[in-house]
């Protein structure tokens, strides 16, 4: 609705204007087009051809009408009439040859137009046929000028004498143009006699046509352009056949281009020209940058094809993988742009240092594939690692700040995604709305639970059988609340399945930790002396844990007998704490391990020590001058460096996790539905349909494995700026995999259930997951001192402290200064203070806000309800006084009246309808009221009775009338 | 080269700015328009043939194919209102039902895809079709009447009985799903 009545009013605007520009200037904009085509012979002709052009144009303008003319009979009557009036209007130019009557038959057709707007207006009952029929006058409007400009230009040759037949026009000579021409100029004084100016100077006809025009005038040229711009811009968005749109669009660019290069005075012409021309290049230039952009968009087809296939609940997956794809994207590209890209060209190469080398007893396998699948040999003294970065402060010609760069890409990965995770959050809560309130449950599910993107006849069928259940249900629901038969046995089952998932949660958090604490056991050994499985167990068991304690809370989730929906909610939540105490249980471990190898690094601190003075004191043993003695750097004896340890344990966790996660595709999806397929033909019962069947695309449980997923890449990022680059390299083959993998082997969900509602929840998990990954990253940062051999940061005490040596040496003295005092305790806790502040009353003010909303809902609703009654009361007594008007037929006025006040009652309008009808009375809808503030002039009985204020209002539940009308009172009585 | 000669320029940037496509997804439109039926439809559409692709042709693209609704869609969308609808309907379809259509736009055509006598309200014979198409005449005539009765009750405003265009916009727009499943990504 709001649409339509901007948009209706914003064409009554044009027209206004239009009919001005018609009176005064018409001539002169024939004179425009001379006048420029003045100047050369060739011009003439093509002079020539734009009049063909423009007769064209004119042409097809005419015939769009008569197809319009179809349409509707309002336009069919007005066209009629105008044609009559084009007649008159001709043979009275004959006579007399002056502009005065044509000003006044455009008077007319303004007037004209305004009792047609108000005949269009009374059929306003169907907004869409009103509009139309405007926008056919206002087409009519454009068919009219240049029809007149025909006319007109006839009307010249006939003055002279020149007969010449009617469509002489289409015989393109050079001599009639410069007739015409010839014709028009003279014609030129005795149309236009105010404005002397443009005999002068024709180049400037058209600047001259404008300042003719009165400021009003001109501001009102420039809003009517400024609305073909906007409508222009919102074309898309009408409601309208395309040809209706196509035909608008070429109308107002016709009419931008005729108005656009006159527009603007002197010198100010050639810049508003200029402005112009450049705003036309810039919009060209968006279209093409908004055309590539969506041509940028990877997967569209293949999520299309997915979509189309199983609605949108599985497409929503892939979705959000993709976002995903486009968040890791970054991450990667800050991390390889900044920090390894750096390191490996200008950092010192790779055997120059101890951290940058491999270590002389690991050498022999350092490239061993074993070894390297293991991220450890030469993947682990690589720019892949923390350990390998230099403490240096500036490398390279470009005097790059490793450290620094190093600490603002860790903090500025998880800044990065903190933002964009909130903003979709509140983009996405945005969308949704008020979707909580149930008022419309029928309603949405009526009109809404149809997915518009199925195009598979196989999860039609499944889409169709899970509406038809859910509408039963709702129907089963709303006739009696449930009938919960034996509540007893329902609540033991459930406390019971809690009770076994708590058992499974505490199950596996435990054998992770101790599968942590043996793989300790066999590290402080040493891994070699044992097989794959003892140096995988804990990344093999977490994943294991993750596969199968799933199905297991599945399994257990049957015995609560939750409604579907709820049920998924609940498995989601206990999946999502299974992952968090696995992960966390992997944290605590990890940090054990941080500490053990922190006591190592002490050891080897003071064997170095040693080791130094052995190496100096045996070979130097008196001349301390001498030049310092040259150790190959793999000899050097090293620290554990704990930060490359905990890398490679996110490295290797993130590897194992995928492969599970591609195998159990492969054999749970890929190699069932071979089985399936394949022994189908010659098994005892029917496998396709019977038991294993083919598997179902498990969208929250994908879902949440990704969100695990990314938890692990911010927790490690910092100590392995390889795994953004491995995670992208994941998601981009899972992308593929799994859209292979579903396409294929796998079947649309029975139960499909609407993806919009929960993707905040997911965003919330991820949004927790964050949280949760960043605590240790930061803790490990500001309490746990870095390696002293190893690592961008060591030598330092804290990691952070990097920024303070930036400070100290980059910055200006009084920039650290003033850094050091706002720093200070005394200013940073009262500016906490205020945060937290500001936090209450931005929340204090949106639960006000949510608050004042519902009640209004509940206002609504209850004024609703109340108008129904209301509207019920209405009718009995509408009904009843109908009896009593046909029964004394005399006394219309005074009943009328009383049933005139109830305006927005329907049903009483209804009965009522016939009576006004024959009274010739109009009555105004609701709805309509606000764009009819003028009354019907023939309206008979209702201005006698009540002052004509009152009938315009529109504001539900006011009852304009008088006071001492009885049924108000009777009303007001029965509320 | 070959793309060119379908639309001129003009064409195109015409139906950039009349639709929610860009000009790669126009050109695929195209295409796919004309494999519905390539003995009619020319490869030249610079001079605007008047083509018009029948309604079985239409209904049987893969993504209406399986909808309920198909042939409401059609006939609402084509310009003679009997579902037989010109290249001109076909992209103004689409582009309705595209995802950047906003949601004023999508819940006037879905009021009037749902109003299937053409008579500007959802009635309850319309309500009933539309439960009918929707659960493939699976409920009985009682739950149906109920249904209509329950959703009439709801989304009523002014208590005529039936839905008029404000009552189903004001109901469809708060509704979650709206947005997301009455799209047709092509």
């Amino acid at each position: 609705m709001v649409i339509f009545s901007r948009f209706t009013s914003s064409w009554k605007h044009l027209r206004y204007f239009s009919i001005e520009v018609d009176e005064g200037n018409d001539n002169e904009f024939n004179l425009y087009y001379v006048g420029v085509e003045d100047h050369s012979e060739g011009e003439k002709e093509q002079q020539v051809k734009q009049e063909g052009k423009r007769r064209r144009e004119r042409n097809g303008k005419i015939s769009g009408r008569t197809a319009s003319e179809k349409r509707s009979a309002v336009t069919k009557n007005s066209d009629k009439r105008e044609k009559k009036h084009d007649k008159h209007q001709k043979t009275a130019r004959e006579r007399r040859g002056s502009k005065t009557h044509e000003k006044r038959r455009k008077r007319n057709n303004a007037d004209e137009e305004v009792v047609e707007e108000e005949c269009s207006k009374e059929k306003n009952v169907k907004n869409e046929r009103t509009k139309t029929s405007k926008l056919e006058d206002e087409k009519e409007q454009g068919g009219k000028k240049n029809k007149k400009k025909s006319v007109k230009t006839e009307d010249v040759d006939r003055n002279h004498g020149k007969m010449k037949p009617r469509d002489c026009n289409d015989v393109p000579t050079k001599e009639k143009t410069k007739n015409r021409k010839k014709l028009e100029t003279i014609s030129e004084p005795e149309s236009k006699s105010d404005s002397e100016s443009d005999l002068e100077s024709r180049d400037d006809k058209a600047v001259g046509v404008l300042s003719s025009l009165t400021p009003e005038e001109l501001e009102m040229l420039k809003e009517a352009m400024e609305e073909k711009k906007k409508l222009m811009a919102t074309l898309r968005g009408k409601p309208w056949p395309m040809k209706k749109k196509l035909i608008i669009l070429r109308e107002s660019q016709e009419f931008l281009e005729k108005y656009e290069g006159a527009l603007g005075k002197g010198k100010g012409r050639k810049l508003y020209a200029y402005k112009v021309v450049m705003m036309k290049k810039w919009m060209k230039f968006q279209r093409d940058f908004e055309n590539f952009k969506t041509a940028c968009i990877p997967w569209e087809m293949k999520i299309k094809e997915i979509e189309s296939h199983f609605g949108s609940s599985v497409a929503s997956y892939f979705i959000f993988l993709r976002w995903m794809y486009g968040i890791n994207m970054i991450l990667f590209g800050l991390t390889f742009g900044l920090v390894m890209v750096p390191e490996a060209l200008m950092g010192k190469p790779y055997g120059t240092l101890p951290r940058k080398t491999v270590p002389r007893e690991e050498e022999a396998s350092a490239m061993n594939f074993a070894v390297l699948w293991d991220f450890g040999g030469y993947a682990k003294y690589s720019v892949l690692f923390y350990g390998y970065y230099n403490n240096q402060r500036a490398i390279g010609w470009l005097k790059f700040r490793m450290p620094l760069s190093y600490f603002l890409v860790g903090v500025g990965t998880v800044a990065y995604s903190y933002m964009v995770v909130i903003r979709t959050m509140a983009r996405n809560a945005n969308e949704e709305g008020g979707g909580d309130d149930t008022i419309f449950n029928f309603s949405w599910k009526a009109f809404t639970s149809w997915d518009y993107l199925i195009g598979n006849p196989e999860t039609a069928d499944n889409k169709f059988a899970s509406i038809t259940t859910s509408i039963k249900e709702a129907i089963v629901e709303d006739q009696e609340s449930r009938k919960d038969d034996n509540i007893h046995l329902t609540r033991f089952l459930r406390v019971l399945a809690n009770f076994l998932v708590l058992c499974c949660l505490a199950g596996s958090g435990y054998l992770i930790y101790f599968v942590v604490r043996r793989s300790q056991k066999f590290a402080l050994v040493g891994l070699e002396k044992y097989g794959w499985w003892e140096r995988n167990e804990v990344n093999m068991v977490m994943s294991l844990l993750g596969m199968f304690c799933p199905m297991l809370f599945d399994v257990i989730s049957t015995l609560e007998n939750y409604h579907p929906r709820i049920a998924l909610q609940w498995q989601l939540g206990r999946i999502f704490a299974l992952f968090l105490g696995n992960l966390y249980t992997f944290i605590i471990a990890l940090m054990d391990a941080i500490q053990l190898k922190r006591a190592e690094e002490d050891i080897v601190k003071t064997n170095m020590t040693i080791w130094q003075a052995n190496l100096y004191n045996g070979t130097v043993p008196d001349n301390s001058t001498a030049p310092p003695i040259t150790v190959h750097p793999a000899d050097v004896p090293r620290g554990p460096c704990w930060e490359t340890m905990v890398g490679q344990e996110f490295v290797r966790l993130i590897i194992s996790d995928t492969m599970t996660t591609y195998i159990t595709l492969l054999i749970g999806d890929f190699f069932r539905a071979v089985l399936v397929r394949f022994l189908n033909n010659c098994w005892c019962w029917d496998l396709e349909y019977g038991f294993p069947s083919y598997s179902e695309f498990d969208v929250s449980g994908n879902v949440l494995g990704l969100i695990f997923n990314q938890g692990m890449i911010w927790m490690g990022a910092f100590y392995a700026p390889c795994l953004p680059a491995l995670n992208l390299f994941r998601l981009h083959v899972s992308m593929y995999l799994q859209c292979w993998a579903v396409m294929c082997c796998n079947v649309p969900q029975e139960r499909v259930f609407k993806a919009s509602g929960s993707n905040n929840f997911y965003m919330a998990m991820l949004l927790v997951i964050l949280f949760l990954s960043t605590l240790p990253a930061i803790y490990t940062i500001v309490s746990i001192p870095p390696s002293f051999d190893c690592g961008p940061f060591s030598g330092k005490s804290r990691m952070f402290d990097v920024i303070q040596e930036t400070l100290e040496t980059d910055f200006p003295a009084w920039f650290g200064m003033v850094f050091s005092y706002a720093s200070n305790p005394g200013l940073v806790l009262p500016f906490l203070l205020l945060l937290v502040l500001a936090l209450y009353y931005l929340q204090s003010t949106s639960k006000t806000y949510k608050r004042v909303n519902m009640e209004l809902k509940k206002k609504l609703q209850v004024q609703n309800e109340e108008n129904k009654k209301k509207n019920k009361l209405a009718a009995l007594k509408a009904a009843s006084e109908l009896e009593q008007a046909t029964n004394a037929v005399g006394k219309h006025s005074n009943t009328d009246s009383d049933l005139g006040m109830n305006e927005n009652d329907n049903s009483l309008n209804e009965t009522q309808q016939h009576r006004q009808k024959g009274q010739k009375s109009r009555y105004v809808h609701p709805s309509q009221g606000q764009h009819n503030k003028d009354p019907h002039p023939i309206s008979s009985t209702h201005t006698t009775t009540r002052p004509p204020a009152s009938r315009s209002r529109a504001v539900p539940g006011h009852l304009p009338g008088n006071p001492q009308q009885p049924q108000r009172n009777s009303h007001s009585n029965r509320r | 080269g070959n793309k060119q000669t379908i639309f001129t320029s003009q064409q195109l940037d015409a139906y950039q700015d009349c639709t929610y496509f860009t000009r790669k997804e126009i050109l695929r439109l195209f295409h796919r328009y004309r494999d519905l039926a390539p003995q009619l439809v020319p490869l030249d559409y610079t001079e605007q043939p008047d083509v018009r692709l029948p309604y079985e042709l239409i209904g049987s693209m893969p993504e209406l194919k399986d909808n309920p609704f198909r042939q409401r869609i059609a006939e609402v969308f084509s310009e003679d209102g009997k579902g037989n609808m010109t290249l001109d309907d076909f992209l103004d379809m689409f582009s309705v039902l595209s995802e950047m259509a906003p949601r004023d736009l999508k819940a006037y055509y879905a009021f009037k895809i749902y109003d299937f006598n053409n008579d500007y309200f959802i009635c309850k014979s319309d309500l009933e079709k539309t439960l009918n198409k929707l659960t493939r005449n699976e409920l009985t005539e009682d739950e149906v009447r109920m249904v209509c009765e329950k959703v009439i009750n709801e989304a009523d405003l002014d208590n005529d009985g039936r839905l008029s265009l404000e009552d189903f916009q004001n109901m469809i727009t708060r509704a979650p799903d709206f947005l997301s499943t009455f799209h047709i990504r092509i």
